[in-house]
């Protein structure tokens, strides 16, 4: 197996692991704060809120799901370049779109399916180009 | 309007400010020798050893909370073109701070991504 062909597949494993771990982190955010329900901004509104996301398993799953986030993102970008994984990275947007149709059975509108076909032909351009061109350090020493 | 607009400045730099930062701290520490669970903690332990890692943790922390002060300031129209408008501002980071090459066709996928983000983020 070449050295590129290598290198592109990790760092494409590891943006998908990144989008992945955002979206299910996102998605359990979300969920658990409909558990807690609408916060009331109040010092005592917040204080509750406070006290009910600490005790919220679904939060700290999302949490997880965060920390995950950031640790690929962290990896990916001990290798490549930061101009390849930060767009790479917004593919995101266009799988939450896709869940929301396939899985909430949401409607969606020209305007947005415009939007993730931009997307997506833009991850396709920056994944053509090489992922790094600063002749980073190969491994860790 | 001003205070908006200095904001929206100060959430864009802290933003890739934090990225950048981030970005030539974990650089500097290299990728993981593997991925086995002993090769990742003395990944994780080189990086949590790095000032620019640290150096990144407060930027990306005020971006954070500057966006969510923009929240309560500002309409969506005007937050969320200036969060797309992170991925242009970024890359020339990319190129003059970190020296990355940027060549045409990435600048075109950044660009793309940007509108793509910016049509999905007003329409949801």
């Amino acid at each position: 197996m070449s050295q590129e062909y290598r290198l592109r597949i990790k760092t494409l494993f590891m943006v998908l692991l990144m989008v992945l771990c955002a979206n299910l982190g996102d998605l359990m955010l979300k969920r658990g704060m409909l558990q807690i329900g609408a916060v009331q901004i109040s010092p005592s509104g917040i204080w509750h809120a406070l006290l009910s996301t600490i005790h919220n398993g679904t939060i700290w799953l999302g949490i997880l799901f965060l920390i995950g986030f950031t640790l690929c993102y962290m990896t990916a970008v001990s290798w490549a370049d930061y101009s390849y994984v930060m767009p790479a990275g917004a593919f995101g947007y266009a799988v939450q779109t896709l869940l929301a149709v396939v899985v909430l059975h949401e409607s969606v509108n020209a305007q947005r399916w415009i939007g993730v076909v931009l997307i997506v032909t833009g991850v396709l351009l920056v994944g053509q180009t090489y992922p790094t061109t600063t002749g980073a350090k190969p491994v860790a020493s | 309007m001003i205070k908006v607009i200095l904001m929206l400045i100060f959430f864009i730099c802290c933003s890739t400010g934090g990225e950048i930062a981030m970005t030539h701290g974990m650089k500097q520490v290299g990728e993981p020798e593997g991925f086995r669970p002993r090769a990742l903690l003395r990944f994780l332990g080189k990086a949590v050893r790095n000032g620019w890692v640290w150096f990144a943790v407060p930027l990306l922390a005020a971006s954070f909370y500057s966006l969510l002060v923009l929240l309560s300031w500002a309409p969506l129209s005007v937050v969320i073109p200036a969060s797309a408008f992170n991925y242009v501002v970024g890359t020339f980071g990319a190129k003059y701070l970190l020296k990355e090459q940027v060549s045409a066709k990435r600048w075109m996928g950044v660009v793309m991504v940007c509108a793509g983000v910016l049509l999905v983020l007003v329409t949801g």
